[in-house]
């Protein structure tokens, strides 16, 4: 199993934690993981976005121009990313700001309202992890308890009081993903 | 136990450099290579191993901290990204110059001038064929991934005192900047001062009545004595060439045409085969881990059965001076490249073959 995603949005959303616990879970599962993120100009514009790959095999390139899954969080995002998803691949945004949706028929389309979810809960800094429960519920590529491994190897211990709330962010995101289409 | 982490090329360089036994990092910041002088700021070895680390104030300065410390014996590195690395070309030149011992890291970025932060290659011409004035080389490694970042800074130094020579880590910002999954080796303790005048009888460790004055320079006014200086760096280098070449070979077996490539093109290049081998291209990559010295003799001998080679490398053409050294200018060769920053796609890289080489 490969599998390759992007995940795309504004710096201050979580885009490149996310990814970096994805691919930490993906280390506790004893895959082959790379994690490459935008840096310079692109980032200092305000949208960020990081390419992880997770694979049972040996990773080629860490650097691509078609994605199994794109996990979107902004407009500019969505502008740039919608046509680099493989046919029969997945996208999963979140509508919040979102003004042009997708528009493609050969691909899974997934929203997930995770901004208000985390508005609603009062957590907003767990608004990438309601995200990523909701990519786990669509492809559950890493187990929940690799997940939770992953966060402790990636926050400092002094964070480590904030696991529960991740790990219920997760679950929420799983409960509220919705399917938008069925790829053709 | 060998210990597994999730880094950065640029941290895993520094994480195996304090493990190493490293004694001194002098450094200077520029993106995108500011986490190695920043991780080792964070580690604070300076309370665990005694290595020293240091923001020089300038990257001329850094360099000049590493003569130093290579004068003594000492196991002492710098690193920097392309314009930076062109400061410190005096230093490397001396260093070659006096034979001494170091390792330098260059996470390249595109240029001229101070160009882009983004990853490139074009630093090819100057870490292998010289960069500094005089007849001098450096030892360059190229790292493809985050694991060899780290491999690299243990084998850079034992290289460097083997020879008694400077090495490069010819590195790019993709590399560096990228996380992987990477296995550190033990903590290697530091030398001690009894060691470094057994292992370096030549280092500046003050002087005992039992020898004469160590003498470390790069200056000799004596022409004749100077060109012996000369020829005896020559034959070194030979040497170096002789016993120090490193190269992988993948899916090359039943090759009709391969990609000559190295670092973060090589990793493109490696998905480029994927997506041919589904076209029913019978393709394969040759890699070199060492730039200088460059692997001639296996990339000649593996070419007597190919159709084709095209050189990737993200730069104007600059590897494929040596691929045409090494195969003979009549030989199906063409480069395909992106510059200044852009890293190129593997579907391009393919395409590329199949335009230049196949149908070529």
């Amino acid at each position: 199993m490969t599998e390759e995603i992007i995940i795309a949005g504004f710096g201050g959303q979580g885009v490149l934690s996310m990814g970096k616990i994805l691919a930490y879970s993906g280390m506790m599962q004893e895959q082959a993981v790379s994690w490459m993120p935008s840096y310079g100009p692109e980032m200092r514009g305000g949208t960020a976005n990081v390419t992880v790959i997770l694979s049972d095999g040996r990773i080629s390139s860490p650097i691509l121009v078609e994605y199994d899954t794109a996990i979107i969080l902004n407009q500019q995002s969505m502008d740039k990313f919608e046509h680099a998803i493989k046919p029969g691949g997945l996208l999963l945004y979140d509508p919040n700001g979102i003004i042009k949706h997708p528009q493609r028929k050969d691909i899974n389309i997934y929203s997930i309202e995770a901004n208000e979810e985390a508005a609603k809960l009062g957590l907003s800094k767990i608004f990438n992890m309601i995200v990523l429960g909701g990519f786990l519920k669509i492809k559950p590529i890493v187990k929940l308890e690799n997940v939770i491994l992953g966060l402790k190897k990636s926050l400092p211990e002094r964070y480590h009081h904030m696991i529960p709330d991740n790990e219920k962010a997760i679950t929420r995101g799983m409960e509220i993903v919705v399917e938008k289409n069925v790829a053709n | 136990m060998k210990e597994l982490r999730l880094m950065k090329g640029n941290e895993a360089v520094a994480e195996a450099a304090i493990r190493a036994g490293a004694d001194g990092y002098f450094g200077y910041p520029i993106t995108p290579q500011s986490e190695v002088l920043e991780y080792l700021m964070t580690e604070k070895p300076y309370e665990k191993t005694g290595m020293v680390v240091l923001q020089a104030e300038s990257e001329i300065a850094a360099i000049n901290m590493v003569y130093g410390g290579a004068s003594c014996g000492k196991k002492v590195m710098t690193s920097s990204s392309s314009p930076g690395i062109s400061l410190k070309q005096e230093g490397l030149s001396y260093i070659a110059g006096a034979e001494l011992p170091c390792l330098v890291v260059n996470v390249v970025r595109g240029g001229p001038g101070l160009g882009t932060i983004q990853p490139s290659q074009s630093d090819y011409f100057q870490a292998t064929k010289g960069g500094g004035h005089g007849d001098y080389r450096l030892i360059v490694l190229a790292p493809a991934s985050v694991q060899e970042m780290a491999d690299f800074a243990k084998l850079g130094f034992e290289l460097a005192f083997k020879y008694r020579n400077p090495v490069m880590i010819l590195s790019d910002g993709a590399i560096g900047q990228m996380m992987e999954k990477v296995e550190l080796e033990e903590q290697k303790p530091r030398w001690t001062d009894e060691e470094i005048v057994e292992i370096s009888p030549w280092a500046t460790t003050g002087k005992t009545p039992d020898r004469e004055r160590n003498i470390i320079t790069s200056l000799d006014l004596d022409s004749h004595r100077h060109e012996k200086h000369n020829e005896k760096l020559q034959a070194k280098y030979k040497k170096i060439q002789e016993n120090e070449v490193r190269y992988e070979k993948i899916h090359c077996d039943d090759a009709e045409y391969i990609f000559v490539a190295y670092g973060t093109s090589a990793r493109i290049c490696q998905k480029s085969i994927e997506l041919g081998r589904k076209k029913g291209i019978k393709i394969g990559l040759f890699r070199p881990i060492t730039l200088f010295p460059y692997p001639s003799n296996a990339l000649r001998e593996l070419s007597q059965g190919l159709k084709g080679i095209l050189s990737v490398e993200m730069n104007a053409g600059q590897m494929i001076e040596d691929i045409k050294l090494s195969v003979g200018t009549t030989f199906n060769v063409e480069h395909f490249g992106r510059m200044g920053g852009v890293i190129p796609t593997p579907n391009e890289v393919l395409e590329a073959l199949e335009q230049k080489i196949i149908g070529g």
